[in-house]
């Protein structure tokens, strides 16, 4: 059992070899792998249609199996390795340690968006974007350049707040707790955080920024977070839902796992911090 | 001006069907999720002009709106930037994404190819990759 921690209380060794886990894994191939299988998804997850990995109850279970897939690959490279989390409600400025050389590197230069400093940068030539939408070929982002901030504590609080987990139609257009993190409707909060950070992340090859997996955990970290304050809120619908995934369906592209098997993460990780039901 | 009264008539056309979809999405989310993918939407009238000195166009799809056998993608909808497909997907609720700016819903397709053209400040896209899943 391993233990997800925030970014923000990482020492300079755990920063160290996360970044060294990610540039080996960038090395080999096996990065860009996941970037591909997200833009399949998030290109081919409609509202009118099937939909697994977005806008649908299914992004949070999904995106749970796909950041232990990645956290696994990871960990292969470098076992004392794990995922940490962005609490986008309290680091929520460029000047957060998150975005120093020594780890992410900072927002890209006004000229191209190129980002250039930090282990991604393009000068270090250790990161080149290959699964790309367009012609360029490094990481770029805009931190905050979108003129909207990062969701508050409180704008999560509202979220977390709302007992009905998902509601039909299943999709960007659902009430429920789902769709207002996911940020298809309300407040905003998922979808909002890519739009802020700009650059590859505002589009459908994210996760080409290493920023993805932080975004990522700390979302599934507040899944946690309203489990433990609604336990009586099931993952919702449970069965015989056309072109969605229902409790006991498997999910593409694994095939092999349901939204019910991923509803436990102590089962694979926990938190530094306990979620609490308040 | 025969031509100005033909492009008068076309928009009318467009603006009907633009009219019955809007009727269709006030009946509920349910009723617009349920809407065949090639109903046309509000706002997605063709359009083609140069924008920040790049070739935007949008229109009905010719080749149906198939992709990888998946339905629904852009709703039979096609945008392309300087003759180069930019995915494009429909909301429920009406709005737009691209696959540039895909968190970031605007209010029509001409839209969302702009901010495309902005996002991508001159660099050319790369040929749509078709979902593989």
């Amino acid at each position: 059992m391993h233990i997800r921690k925030n970014q923000a209380t990482l020492t300079a060794d755990e920063k160290r070899r996360f970044v060294a886990a990610l540039l080996e894994l960038k090395r080999t191939g096996r990065y860009d792998a996941f970037v591909t299988t997200h833009n399949a998804f998030i290109m081919g997850d409609t509202d009118g249609g099937d939909r697994v990995g977005h806008r649908s109850p299914s992004f949070l279970p999904w995106h749970r199996r796909f950041l232990l897939e990645f956290e696994a690959a990871l960990r292969s490279v470098d076992p004392t390795v794990a995922l940490p989390y962005w609490d986008w409600t309290a680091d929520r400025t460029s000047r957060s340690s998150l975005w120093a050389p020594d780890f992410l590197g900072g927002t890209g230069r006004a000229r191209d968006g190129q980002v250039v400093d930090g282990p991604f940068a393009r000068s270090g030539d250790r990161w080149p974007i290959t699964v790309r939408v367009d012609g360029r070929d490094y990481l770029r982002r805009d931190l905050g350049a979108s003129g909207r901030p990062l969701p508050t504590r409180a704008e999560v609080d509202s979220v977390l707040a709302m007992e009905t987990y998902d509601t039909a139609p299943w999709n960007s257009a659902s009430d429920g707790f789902r769709n207002h993190l996911e940020g298809w409707r309300g407040v905003n909060l998922h979808n909002r955080v890519h739009v802020w950070v700009g650059g590859q992340m505002a589009t459908g090859v994210s996760p080409n920024d290493p920023v993805f997996w932080l975004h990522h955990a700390f979302v599934d970290k507040l899944w946690a977070d309203w489990q433990a304050r609604h336990p009586a809120s099931p993952y919702l619908p449970a069965a015989g839902t056309a072109n969605v995934v229902d409790l006991h369906d498997t999910m593409r592209p694994w095939n092999d796992v349901t939204p019910a098997d991923m509803l436990d993460h102590t089962r694979h990780y926990t938190f530094d911090t306990a979620a609490t039901a308040a | 001006m025969s031509s100005s009264i033909t492009r008068r008539k076309v928009l009318g056309v467009a603006a009907g069907a633009a009219g019955a979809a809007a009727g269709l999405a006030l009946a509920g989310p349910a009723a617009a999720a349920a809407a065949p993918a090639r109903t046309a939407a509000p706002g997605s009238a063709d359009f083609d002009e140069v924008y920040l000195g790049r070739h935007i166009k949008g229109g009905p799809s010719a080749h149906g709106g198939h992709h990888g056998g998946h339905e629904g993608h852009g709703g039979g909808y096609t945008v392309t930037i300087d003759g180069a497909e930019l995915h494009v997907m429909r909301n429920a609720d009406g709005t737009w994404i691209s696959v540039i700016t895909h968190y970031d819903p605007v209010a029509t397709p001409r839209a969302a190819a702009r901010a495309a053209v902005r996002e991508l400040q001159g660099a050319p896209l790369v040929p749509l990759t078709l979902p593989v899943a």
